[in-house]
């Protein structure tokens, strides 16, 4: 298990645009670059990552070798109801992790 | 013009120059002021040589990618290995209280090896004295991942250096070392980081190198690494033979940085370009 800083408010008010942040362990190895042996390395990166709040997609993002490693990713959503964001990262070799939070939403 | 203070000369000499150069009296006037308040401290993290986003990286927890190797340190600390059975909760407790300000004071003597160790090598030692564990390689993501979280509880704090008179032989010929001209470019770490900081290297500003930030996320690295892998890579960069991990060579450098900087303030973990 790769280990996640997860950044997201614990209470919001019903409407209100809030930011989450995510930031995962991850060498992003590019597929490009030679190792001490002179041989190229095997690409081993994340490909996919996606939040869900109560179920319902509301980020998604596709990451490439460009991305440097441990990536760093925010964005924004509306806080509609209280409930769990989910938060997802899947890639080459199989890795697939998920994670979750709550966020109360008050009126 | 004659002029018997030094003082007066220099005031003609100032205004003369700003006659010619008139885009030059700023920086003049600037240094001047400089010049009023000597007690200032000069020195200088490498934190305030870097662009804003870099240090708003560092500062925003969120944001720093060192806080993954906090985060792995806190599991580690809790974890119960070797032979004995132990983690290192067993014997130091929370770590938030055992190990407050624990990093400002290394590198610190060593009563075993009869030299000043760094807190990497500390860790190491404890693990196969202590714990009868198997030992921890350098740079091993597990050891950087303990020294980052240590060195987080020092966050904040000034770095402090023990007064132990045994240490002074050890300080003595770490600012030898911080002096001596060494690799085919016959450089010193003095001549860049005392004489030329603030100036560039290609593109790369020259820090002052304050080791305050250590255990530092480097961008370059895409990764933590210790002081020890800094100052080997500076050595591979004059071309000399870095010395080897853990060796009292490296400790006693380590050791000089740290009395060099005593007083500023504790940045672990730190991020850098």
């Amino acid at each position: 298990m790769a280990s996640t800083v997860i950044n997201v408010p614990a209470n919001a008010r019903r409407g209100e645009v809030i930011e989450i942040r995510t930031l995962i362990r991850h060498t992003m190895e590019t597929g490009f670059r030679p190792g001490a042996d002179g041989r190229i390395q095997p690409r081993d990166i994340i490909q996919r990552f996606s939040c869900r709040y109560n179920g319902e997609q509301v980020f998604g993002a596709e990451l490439f070798s460009a991305v440097a490693a441990n990536p760093y990713i925010a964005f924004h959503t509306v806080a509609t109801e209280s409930g769990t964001l989910s938060f997802h990262w899947e890639g080459d070799n199989g890795f697939s992790q998920t994670e979750t939070a709550k966020i109360t939403v008050i009126d | 013009m004659k002029y018997s203070a030094s003082g007066r000369k220099g005031i003609g000499r100032i205004a003369l120059m700003a006659v010619a150069a008139g885009m030059l009296l700023p920086v003049i006037a600037a240094s001047a002021d400089q010049g009023q308040a000597p007690a200032k401290d000069s020195r200088r993290s490498g934190f305030e040589f870097m662009g804003a986003s870099t240090q708003a990286m560092q500062v925003n927890e969120a944001l720093n990618p060192g806080m993954l190797w906090v985060k792995d340190g806190e599991a580690l600390w809790g974890k119960a290995v070797g032979k004995s059975q132990l983690s290192c909760a067993a014997c130091h407790g929370d770590a938030a209280v055992s190990m407050r300000g624990v990093a400002a004071r290394y590198p610190s003597f060593d009563e075993g090896l009869k030299r000043p160790i760094g807190l990497s090598q500390r860790i190491k030692l404890c693990r196969v004295n202590k714990q009868q564990a198997e030992p921890l390689r350098a740079e091993s993501q597990e050891l950087l991942s303990l020294e980052a979280y240590i060195a987080y509880q020092s966050r904040g704090m000034p770095l402090a250096p023990p007064a132990d008179a045994r240490l002074k032989p050890f300080i003595a010929s770490g600012l030898q070392r911080f002096q001596q001209r060494m690799g085919q470019l016959d450089l010193s770490c003095a001549q860049c980081h005392a004489e030329r900081a603030g100036q560039r290297l290609g593109s790369s500003l020259i820090p002052q190198a304050h080791p305050t930030g250590y255990p530092v996320y480097r961008l370059e690295w895409q990764g933590v690494g210790s002081l020890q892998r800094r100052l080997r890579g500076c050595m591979s960069g004059v071309r000399a033979e870095p010395f080897a991990y853990d060796a009292q060579e490296l400790a006693e450098l380590e050791l000089y940085l740290a009395v060099r900087a005593a007083g500023m303030k504790m940045e672990g973990v730190g991020v850098r370009p």
